[in-house]
């Protein structure tokens, strides 16, 4: 039991803009002042922020994928920061693609406490789930690929929406995943003829009516028939591309009124014909998300430096991998989708990277509504998840901002509106991007608040920081009730959860999946989808049609 | 000078990046001794190995033979370190200045990743001398490494600026990916001499069978020769330039890159009769 008290409380998912008040906690969960015993240890946090746990959207930190991507960057490794073994923790290293255990303690030391990672493939969903399992501390939850899936297109091919919905279903509860996600729909697929899918309404390569706007549609609606508690989460086609803000704007159109929520929106609002005529686009993204009240998005900003680029997105890479001339690994996963992996810096004298550093502060500041768009950089697409805090500092700070425009190159200046951009976020905006506004786009709804029966996942920063940015030390973070972290220190590590959903589907779908999947899969069927008894703290969320 | 003498050679390796100048000048004696050293995983004193003597400064000497002994010289950036004995691998790792030399033979990865410095081995050397570490996207970036005996693969693998002067034969892939520099090769190099390579110049004083994405360009006497060939001369490596000794066929790839890499090839003139490969 612990009773935080003095501190200014901000959880705006009740309405509480920094006010003096106590936070109680018992037996996991927020509870009254008056259900806890007189014995209880107190925090003194007077003088100190109290905010909910952090809440990532949209992160990479498990699974085939990264793991391809540490094997691949061993310069990084080498540079990373390491973590030594103690009695209760483990050694791993941090840096650009950390290691499972190191993830979690960098992730709480920056007062995050559940995380979704946003991108598995059905095939390596096992591996996964044992990596979520070594990710100690934060609470978890994955996204399923999908609009690559052949079983999928197939039967929108044929028509077939109904049974399409089942095999979704019967797809999520066998990968033991939270919801569906949706990577340049088609395009993977149609990469795998070494072609990719560029506009939404022609026929992708290997089909003869299945459009990239199909599979967009059909699966939102899918998603939203299913009662899954997060929709479609969408990585649009033409990612990284300059021009590529109408394909966006167009996806928006597409979706008519189904929810979906869009990925590293920076990504994808990009104006010009090619590399030398890019410019921010963020302006009319905005505008068009803002008319579009279904969806939700995350920033997926860019920072200067180091990164690793790992997405499905198999053509994309191809191509960045062309413009870099480095390193690429391409996975090619069966029928269900691909993957690759490009090392990358963003440097601020390059005009395309300094536009993209600017898109991704733009959307955030652009989009005056902070229930819709969360804090990411689509980790470690963007830059690392434990950069956050430079990210909240250039949002709260138009001055610090502008400082930071004035040194990019004079041509980068003109693609942007950055420096117009007069808006600094508050505390409470602050607890809503980070925390609050994520937790409700996943149905999270005991995470991301401070109300009675929430979990107690709190995080207390201090007001003034010895150093660093506000938000890079939170002097306690407190997970589950027990204290994790103090003084800027791992104190404490408890095993996070995972929370899968089992959407409703007719059990005999596996009849029809069964042939298809022995006919064309290299392993057998019943070692395809992940058993319960894999996963080690699973909680299941049953959605109720 | 300061003395440190193997008492005994360690059954599984030893790494001691404390041996370098730039940890022990600041030290007392007592300091230099109590330096921390790995023994496998476990951690032990410099004077559980080595008998400390003489006066602490940037003059250090180590005698006996630590080709057990990872790390020698690990980023050292002064001074001038002596190795009387053959020294294991990794040594002058990453260094930015001062001298190495070595009365032996060396390991892998010798002067790897070094940015400069001198680095001087009397006998022969292992392989990725100079070379980046893997992964990294550059080798050597600057600085001299000079072996008078043969080396192994990778010699010189991605390094960007720098000269490497290997006396003895070299095994296959030397200047791999290279992107600068030179690699000075006087008694040849087995296959794959300067695969990937995308700039800098690969010197053999001795035939060598290239790469089919090597062209031929022509044969001449580079005026930078001069400048090489007395610096090198100096260093008891002399190069061969005038033209009524012969000349330099010159090679430029890898095409497969494509790459604008050059290897030099000396050719003796004809009435002395080519030189039969050693």
């Amino acid at each position: 039991m612990l009773r935080i008290t003095g501190g200014t409380v901000y959880d705006p998912a009740n309405g509480v803009d920094g006010v003096v008040q106590d936070v109680c906690i018992a037996g996991g969960r927020i509870v009254g002042g008056r259900d806890l015993d007189a014995g209880a240890r107190t925090i003194d946090a007077a003088g100190m922020i109290v905010m909910p746990g952090g809440v990532d959207v949209h992160t990479h930190v498990a699974g085939g994928a990264l793991n391809f991507a540490r094997g691949l960057v061993p310069e990084n490794q080498r540079a990373a920061r390491k973590f030594l073994h103690g009695l209760d923790r483990r050694a791993g290293l941090g840096g650009m693609t950390p290691t499972t255990f190191a993830t979690g303690y960098l992730y709480a030391g920056m007062g995050w406490t559940t995380v979704n990672e946003a991108a598995v493939p059905i095939l390596s969903a096992r591996h996964t789930h044992e990596e979520l399992h070594d990710i100690p501390i934060v609470d978890k939850t994955s996204l399923v690929l999908m609009a690559n899936n052949e079983f999928v297109l197939d039967l929108l091919e044929a028509g077939e929406v109904e049974r399409a919905r089942h095999v979704v279903a019967w797809l999520v509860w066998a990968a033991k995943a939270y919801g569906v996600k949706a990577v340049n729909p088609g395009g993977v697929e149609a990469w795998k003829w070494g072609k990719n899918a560029n506009t939404l309404h022609a026929p992708i390569e290997g089909y003869r009516t299945v459009t990239p706007a199909m599979i967009i549609a059909n699966l939102a609606a899918i998603a939203d028939d299913l009662q899954l508690p997060h929709p479609m989460h969408l990585h649009c086609n033409n990612l990284g591309v300059p021009g590529n803000f109408e394909t966006t704007i167009e996806t928006m159109n597409v979706l008519q009124g189904h929810r979906a929520h869009l990925a590293h929106l920076q990504f994808h609002a990009y104006g010009g014909e090619d590399w030398s005529s890019m410019r921010s686009e963020a302006p009319r993204v905005a505008e068009a998300f803002k008319a579009n009240r279904n969806l939700t998005a995350d920033a997926g900003a860019v920072l200067f430096g180091d990164a690793v680029t790992i997405t499905a997105d198999g053509p994309w890479q191809h191509l960045l991998y062309q413009l870099t001339g480095r390193k690429w690994g391409n996975l090619d996963v069966e029928n269900e989708t691909g993957c690759g992996i490009v090392p990358y810096v963003y440097k601020d004298r390059n005009l395309v990277n300094a536009v993209q550093w600017a898109v991704g502060l733009e959307l955030l500041l652009l989009i005056d509504d902070p229930w819709r768009i969360f804090l990411t950089t689509d980790h470690p697409n963007g830059g690392c998840f434990w950069r956050y805090p430079e990210i909240i500092h250039m949002l709260m700070n138009a001055e610090f901002r502008r400082e930071q425009v004035r040194r990019l190159p004079e041509k980068a200046q003109q693609r942007m509106v950055l420096a117009d951009l007069d808006r600094e976020y508050t505390l409470s905006e602050i607890a809503v991007i980070t925390a609050a506004g994520p937790a409700r786009s996943l149905g999270l709804t005991r995470k991301g608040q401070l109300g009675i029966g929430a979990d107690a996942d709190v995080t207390i920063y201090p007001v003034k920081p010895d150093h660093g940015f506000l938000f890079s030390y939170p002097r306690y973070v407190i997970k589950g009730g027990a204290i994790v972290v103090e003084e800027g220190d791992v104190r404490e590590v408890v095993d996070g959860r995972e929370l899968i959903v089992r959407p409703a589907y007719d059990v005999a779908i596996e009849d029809y999946i069964r042939p298809l999947f022995e006919k064309f899969y290299t392993m057998s069927f019943a070692n395809y989808p992940v058993e319960i008894e894999r996963l080690r703290n699973p909680e299941v969320v049953t959605p109720q049609p | 000078m300061l003395t440190l003498t193997l008492k005994e050679a360690p059954s599984v390796p030893l790494e001691a990046e404390v041996l370098s100048p730039d940890t022990m000048a600041p030290l007392t004696i007592d300091g230099i001794r109590a330096l921390p050293v790995l023994l496998g995983k476990r951690q032990r004193r410099l004077d559980d190995f080595f008998d400390v003597d003489g006066e602490p400064g940037e003059d250090v000497e180590v005698r006996g033979d630590v080709h057990r002994v990872k790390w020698i010289g690990r980023g050292m950036t002064r001074g001038v370190l002596r190795i009387r004995g053959s020294a294991g691998m990794h040594l002058g790792s990453a260094m930015a200045g001062g001298t190495i030399e070595v009365w032996g033979d060396a390991g892998d990865w010798l002067g790897a990743e070094m940015s400069g410095g001198t680095i001087r081995v009397h006998g022969d050397a292992g392989g990725q001398v100079g070379a980046a570490y893997r992964g990294g996207p550059s080798g050597m970036r600057d600085g001299l490494i000079v072996v008078d005996g043969s080396a192994g693969l990778e010699v010189g693998m991605r390094m960007k600026r720098g000269t490497i002067v290997i006396g003895g034969p070299v095994r296959d892939f030397a200047g791999l990916q290279m992107k600068g520099g030179t690699i000075v090769l006087r008694r040849g190099a087995e296959l794959r001499t300067g695969a990937w390579m995308n700039r800098g110049t690969i010197l053999s004083l001795e035939p060598l069978d290239l790469l089919p994405t090597f062209a031929y360009a022509a044969a001449y006497n580079p005026t930078f020769l001069r400048l090489y060939a007395r610096r090198l001369a100096a260093l008891g490596c002399p190069l061969p330039f005038e033209e009524a000794e012969g000349s330099y066929r010159r090679y430029t790839g890898d095409a497969a890159v494509p790459g604008r890499g050059e290897i030099l090839v000396w050719e003796p003139r004809a009435e002395t009769g080519p030189r039969a490969r050693a």
